[in-house]
């Protein structure tokens, strides 16, 4: 399966200074993304999956970020190595990201016709005539109905799904190799994340896009993604493709996330039944203990558990999970 | 339903008059909650389930008379809530509360959390001070908090957190009946499964009769006892959660049905989305108004409404074609 990576992060630390002093807020992540996959970072609110997009777009504030240590390298180069305006003409053309409030991303005072042909004016020597051609094209193609009227529109002329649309139109209209996608439903309704999925699908089989998926719902990923890297306080636990993490999940964490999801029954029965759930809250990153950081909301933790961070070890092909009983555990 | 009835709404209806476009146009109404009917048993939950735009939060504002509705009668425990007084029915609201979707939102940031679950108390008159700040702390408690914590402000909390905040404040002054109003839609799937149980256990510690309203068809079998389904202001399809899930009888429902991500190899990918938005509810379409978007319509869909009928012993659709 050796295919080249498009693009790879390697040993990425990120710290935030704060009051309590410095924290880090990603440890030693490693993720590739093979050309035309999709892949899924899954996790709870504060584990660094927004963290681990937003390095890679170069967009952590700095400071009180600083990404102490790691590469990530798009075709071959450091994106962290490159001026900001070499990153400028990456980002938005090579790189591209949806955000989960669809309402709070797009301008409020400016037309979608402008923000939309934004992009394509910046990145694509284009005249206003070209860059309109352009943008009614990227509209037409998310789906919009009457892209000629709509462009004159602002975004709160448009509903909750179809200002998603026009993030992803925006996002695409530079036929960006990556593109990753923040929580890009969770401010949806089902019927809606469905339409908006269906879309991704499509795009990514017309234009060979590669996608990363960040999302909290295991159902999302098993819906969406190819492979999934499963995330718990700045670290990447649990790594394989789709199929074998949801069938034979290792860390227990990822146990977690897959049996909390209600699953939908043809017969529920009469009585009801107790969901499973993860007990507790994800720890503040400033408050890390020296072990394995799920340990104390993990009901297999043994002591070891609190003393040492377990290693990542190798329990399949492409599968690797970073637990001290994973061989206990299947 | 062999138990008695908690709360009975009938041909509820809210119509809301918009502005006119221009002056001498005709003021347009949206007819946001149109006729919808429903009993829920005590000690039982009824989930409303729709996409955004259905009528479902406004027919729960309806009922607790947050908005107010423009016909139709709200019966809880014997008591018509329509027919209240103002002051008559601020005194009553101690029997109904609501938790909102949005924990974040929904609290004022620059009180503590012990304020916060206080302030239905001193608004009410219930106990003392003392009695109150007792009450405070015994809430905390039975939603999984510590009851030191009612010091901290929200921003000091997660979202599931300040979630079991808005429910402690829900259960401050003893309530039969909650509207919880999307309580899980904005959280992580693995919170949202502690918030769910959490709003279970304390339904059979203290006998509460719930309305649940979601969108998430999955999340709705795991906490309802009936079901009715929402499009545009009317009930579409009413059932109890057995018979609704056995044999799915409208179209929407399916849609919905088939929207829900799965993580069962077998299921196939979801080809049956629904396509488009909910219509406007000012101009909605003739006849049914799902026709638009129904893959099964004929014509007699675009000039009939169909009737809520039941099809199956406590099983109700509204659908020319069952």
């Amino acid at each position: 399966m050796k295919q080249e990576s498009l693009l790879q992060v390697k040993g990425l630390s990120v710290d935030f200074s704060t009051k309590a002093g410095n924290v880090r807020v990603l440890n030693q992540l490693d993720l590739h993304l093979l050309p035309g996959e999709a892949l899924g970072i899954v996790g709870e609110s504060g584990c660094g999956k927004s963290m681990t997009a937003l390095s890679i777009m170069r967009l952590v504030p700095v400071p009180p970020g600083n990404i102490a240590t790691g590469q990530i390298l798009l075709n071959g180069t450091d994106v962290l190595q490159l001026t900001e305006s070499e990153m400028e003409d990456i980002r938005g053309n090579e790189i591209s990201m949806i955000f989960q409030e669809p309402m709070t991303s797009l301008n409020p005072v400016f037309t979608i016709g402008t923000q939309v042909s934004e992009n394509i004016r910046r990145h694509q020597s284009k005249n206003s005539a070209q860059a309109k051609e352009k943008t009614l094209q990227m509209l037409e193609a998310v789906g919009i109905p009457a892209p000629k009227q709509r462009i004159n529109q602002y975004p709160h002329e448009l509903s909750g799904g179809m200002r998603q649309r026009i993030m992803i139109a925006m996002a695409l209209s530079c036929q960006p190799s990556v593109l990753i996608a923040d929580e890009p439903t969770t401010a949806l309704d089902v019927t809606i994340q469905a339409q908006i999925f269906e879309l991704l699908r499509q795009i990514q089989a017309e234009m060979g896009t590669s996608v990363i998926l960040i999302t909290h719902d295991m159902s999302v990923i098993a819906e969406f993604a190819d492979r999934v890297a499963v995330m718990y306080a700045g670290r990447k636990i649990e790594e394989g493709l789709v199929r074998d993490i949801i069938d034979n999940p290792r860390h227990p964490y990822t146990q977690g996330l897959i049996n909390c999801v209600p699953v939908l029954k043809t017969d529920p029965g009469t009585e009801r039944v107790e969901l499973n759930e993860i007990p507790g809250v994800v720890p503040s990153m400033a408050q890390l203990g020296t072990g394995c950081s799920f340990a104390p909301r993990c009901h297999k933790a043994i002591d070891r558990c609190y003393e040492e961070v377990p290693p990542e070890v190798t329990v399949g092909e492409n599968h690797c999970a970073s637990c001290w009983r994973v061989g206990e555990i299947a | 339903m062999n138990s008695e009835v908690s709360l009975k709404v009938d041909n509820l209806r809210t119509y809301f008059k918009v502005r006119r476009p221009h002056l001498f146009a005709e003021q347009p109404t949206v007819y946001a909650v149109d006729g919808v009917s429903f009993e829920i048993a005590s000690g039982r939950t009824l989930g409303l389930v729709g996409e955004s735009g259905c009528g479902k939060s406004t027919t729960a504002f309806s009922v607790l008379r947050l908005v107010e509705p423009t016909s139709g009668s709200v019966v809880l425990k014997g008591t018509d809530i329509c027919r209240l007084n103002e002051n008559d029915l601020r005194n009553y609201r101690r029997h109904m509360q609501i938790i909102f979707q949005d924990p974040y939102s929904s609290m004022n940031p620059r009180t503590t959390a012990g304020e916060i679950i206080r302030t239905p108390l001193k608004i009410l008159k219930i106990g003392t001070p003392e009695e109150q700040h007792e009450r405070v702390e015994e809430l905390l408690s039975l939603v999984g908090l510590r009851p030191e914590q009612k010091k901290l402000y929200p921003h000091q909390f997660s979202g599931g957190q300040r979630q079991r905040i808005c429910v402690a404040r829900a259960l401050a002054p003893n309530p039969d009946f909650i509207v919880c109003d999307e309580p899980v839609s904005a959280l992580d799937v693995a919170i949202q499964s502690q918030i769910l149980n959490l709003l279970a256990r304390l339904q059979r510690e203290f006998g509460l009769t719930y309305l649940f309203i979601s969108h998430d068809m999955a999340v709705v079998q795991h906490i309802c006892d009936e079901i009715a389904v929402m499009y545009l202001g009317r009930i579409v399809e009413k059932a109890d959660r057995r018979s609704l899930f056995l044999d799915v009888k409208h179209p929407y429902t399916k849609a919905l049905l088939s929207a829900v991500p799965s993580m069962d190899k077998e299921a196939k990918r979801s080809s049956t989305a629904l396509k488009g938005d909910v219509p406007s509810p000012m101009d909605p379409p003739s006849g049914c108004h799902f026709h638009t978007r129904c893959p099964f319509a004929e014509k007699r869909c675009s000039m009939e409404i169909p009737e809520l009928r039941e099809v199956h012993p406590n099983h109700w659709v509204a659908c020319h074609l069952v």
